[in-house]
């Protein structure tokens, strides 16, 4: 198993990447001086060949964050460190984009609608200065990978492919430039739960074969569960939980996470929630609740959470499972806080 | 399905809809045949593609022109095919309502709340506009809206999407209705919306004695809100059964095969049961079962005729020729293999 990425600066124990203090707030149209706070001071590392676990409700930043680990969009603040390297002086946004690729939510409107998929998945080695006949073997061996013939497939144009079948095309896309690192943002929402299942397999068998790491973002908590070795959970644009897939799963910390994993359906209709774990939707992102965000929500919100926005706890190495809420605070001043 | 006397809410036999053009004819609805009883909540399960929805839409004739329809559809008895234009405004303002994924399709941009669900009722009951403001209060307070004397003057772009879908769920029961109808209510809402309009949506329909047909591509919200789960494929309805057993035993192959790859708490260092290949195309249905292309059970009929409906138990139907139930062949269901099941002992 000593596989040796020539790559590979920092050696195994060195995160693939580090994001620090990232924000990104987006002026809001026709209201001067108003911001969605997208992405609001987020720090998390990304280990080697783990797959890490975005999720959260819509409109919390998952895809604004995706975005942010690229330089797809420039961040207002924060860096980011790839194995070792601060991106933007160390190594370049480009050199990043060889080793770090995506596929997108919107898979239908990612393909170029006029070509034919194999000159889209050849694409990108081709831009990366490959001859146009070794980018076309590479797609030939990348969609066999996939699992599409390419002499079958790779004729055909997006519109003559079924849902799954395009996702295919553009985990092939993202894999023919030979990345280091994948983020996946929904990659399975859009289809069905047969051709889901399928896919969550092959992505799990391209990772072991390729030595991946996968950033994997998703609102279906079943799914992350499934995928991840660590999970981070975000509310409004900031981190509230962090762990081993586990630990967050089986004793959550945060009450947004213990609400959210309560809220999926049961799958046996002999024990049905009979009251919803949390009321109201996830507040505006314009103007976010003071304090703690998600108090507005919570049934333990007190006087501090309005005051004082709680820390993310203190990041004590790779298995450490954190959450931002004061009752985990003994000094927080909150009735609840746990005397540790 | 089984011959009680009282007289079903809604009847639907033999229903087939085809959209015809010059390309292509579309066979979206196959020889469909459930029914739902008073107080009843049916739903339709299946994935994109496989005609729920025009199944639901046939209920109240909201077809395009070029839709070609076979079959009957009774609710309530009457028959839906035969109805003129007077007897189908009644119909959809009184007896049946529908509710749809995206409530801004429903919704109109221009007018507030509380205008737009007065104005249906008082366009069904001719009451004033003082009395259609109560009403609509009233019934804004049903779903659980807060500060509900507020929202009568919102916008629906000022709600939030659970409050938006609950305002829709208030005009759809603006005028008592007996019948709902649920296409997707939930798909588009976050997890934690998801849960509150579904536990509200279940005790609405308890506490006012409504039938309900539920559609939905999602077994764990089936499993939260269905009495009777009607699995349909490509088209065409290959089971149906009692919610608890339908999940616990599954008869036909493809419902095992949904159930196995649903992802919920499987073992994390084995691959997911998938079922192989995807839908068919349904300008071009095979032959003879749907789903025998993917089939683990697939045998040599299956390729040429298409399964009629068995019953091997009461209220459980399967179009298979090799359903689970049916090797048992008594009214004991025998359980699937281990492989189609073992994803719900996580
Ligand atoms: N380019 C942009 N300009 C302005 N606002 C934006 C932009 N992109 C995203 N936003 C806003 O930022 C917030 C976060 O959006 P984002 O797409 O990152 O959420 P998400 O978690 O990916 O949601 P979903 O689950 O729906 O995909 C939202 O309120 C969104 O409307
Ligand atoms: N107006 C129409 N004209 C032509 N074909 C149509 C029309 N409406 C639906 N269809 C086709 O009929 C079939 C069944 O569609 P339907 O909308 O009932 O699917 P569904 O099960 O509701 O899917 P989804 O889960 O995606 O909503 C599909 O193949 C669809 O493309
Ligand atoms: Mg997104
Ligand atoms: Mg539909």
């Amino acid at each position: 198993m000593a596989f040796i990425d020539p790559r590979d600066r920092g050696g195994p124990a060195q995160p693939m990447l580090i994001a620090r203090k990232l924000k990104k707030h987006f002026p809001v149209k026709g209201a001067r001086g108003k911001f969605v706070q997208a992405v609001d001071g987020v720090s998390f590392t990304v280990r080697k060949g783990e797959t890490l676990g975005i999720v959260g409700e819509s409109g919390c930043g998952k895809s604004t964050l995706a975005r942010l680990l690229l330089h797809l969009i420039v961040p207002d603040d924060g860096e980011l460190v790839f194995d070792g390297d601060a991106v933007g002086s160390k190594i370049a946004v480009n050199a990043l984009r060889r080793q770090v690729q995506m596929v997108f939510q919107d898979s239908h409107s990612s393909l170029n609608p006029r070509m034919p998929v194999r000159d889209s998945v050849a694409f990108g080695p081709f831009v990366q200065g490959r001859k146009k006949a070794e980018a076309r073997d590479i797609a030939r061996a990348i969609l066999g990978k996939v699992g599409l013939d390419a002499d079958l497939f790779g004729p055909r144009y997006p519109h003559e492919l079924s849902g799954g079948q395009k996702q295919r095309i553009n985990i092939a896309r993202a894999l023919a430039t030979d990345p280091r690192m994948v983020i996946l943002d929904e990659p399975v929402s859009a289809l069905d739960k047969s051709v889901e299942a399928q896919v969550l397999n092959l992505l799990r068998t391209l990772k072991r074969q390729l030595n991946l790491t996968y950033v994997f973002i998703s609102h279906d908590l079943n799914v992350v569960r499934y995928i991840s070795d660590r999970v981070l959970v975000m509310y409004l644009g900031r981190i509230i939980e962090l762990g081993p897939g586990g630990a967050i799963f089986e004793r959550p910390q945060h009450p947004y996470t213990t609400a959210l994993l309560a809220s999926r359906p049961s799958m046996d209709p002999a024990r049905r929630i009979e009251e919803p774990p949390i009321v109201g939707d996830p507040p505006n992102p314009i103007d976010p609740p003071s304090g703690c965000r998600f108090r507005t929500r919570c049934p333990f919100a007190e006087a501090v959470c309005e005051k004082v926005a709680p820390p993310l706890g203190e990041w004590l190495g790779v298995n450490s499972h954190i959450a931002a809420c004061h009752i985990l605070d003994p000094a927080s001043g909150h009735s609840k806080a746990t005397q540790a | 399905m089984d011959g009680s006397a009282d007289l079903p809410l809604v009847e639907v036999s033999d229903l087939s809809v085809k959209f015809v053009s010059r390309e292509a004819t579309v066979h979206a609805v196959n020889q469909v045949s459930f029914a739902a009883r008073h107080g009843e909540v049916l739903c339709i399960l299946g994935e994109s593609g496989s005609g729920k929805s025009v199944t639901l839409r046939t209920l109240m004739r909201l077809l395009p022109p070029h839709a070609r329809v076979n079959g009957g559809v009774r609710v309530n008895g009457k028959d839906v095919l035969a109805m003129g234009e007077r007897e189908l405004r009644d119909l959809r303002g009184g007896l049946v309502s529908m509710i749809f994924q995206e409530p801004m399709t429903a919704l109109d941009p221009v007018y507030t709340i509380g205008q737009q669900i007065g104005e249906t009722v008082r366009r069904h009951t001719g009451i004033d506009r003082q009395t259609a403001r109560d009403r609509a209060l009233e019934l804004l307070g049903l779903v659980r809206i807060p500060s509900a004397e507020r929202r009568l003057d919102a916008y629906p772009h000022e709600l939030s999407g659970g409050l938006r879908q609950r305002a829709m769920i208030a005009m759809a029961l603006s005028c008592n209705p007996q019948l709902l109808l649920a296409d997707e209510p939930t798909t588009a809402l976050d997890a934690t919306v998801q849960v509150q309009v579904l536990t509200l949506l279940r005790r609405l329909q308890r506490e006012l004695g409504m039938g309900m047909i539920f559609v939905t591509h999602d077994l764990g919200v089936a499993a939260e809100i269905a009495d009777t789960i009607a699995v349909m494929y490509a088209g065409r309805i290959v089971e149906v059964g009692p919610v608890a057993q339908l999940l616990q035993d599954p008869l036909h192959p493809y419902t095992a095969g949904l159930l196995a790859s649903t992802v919920h708490g499987q073992d994390r260092d084995r691959d997911i049961d998938a079922i192989p290949g995807s839908p068919p195309d349904m300008r071009r249905l095979p032959q003879g079962c749907s789903f025998a292309p993917r089939c683990p059970r697939r045998s040599a009929p299956c390729v040429t005729t298409i399964p009629e409906p068995r019953f091997p138990a009461p209220k459980r139907m399967a179009a298979c020729f090799n359903s689970a139930g049916l090797v048992s062949d008594g009214p004991d269901v025998v359980r699937p293999s281990a492989s189609d099941c073992e994803n719900r002992s996580g």
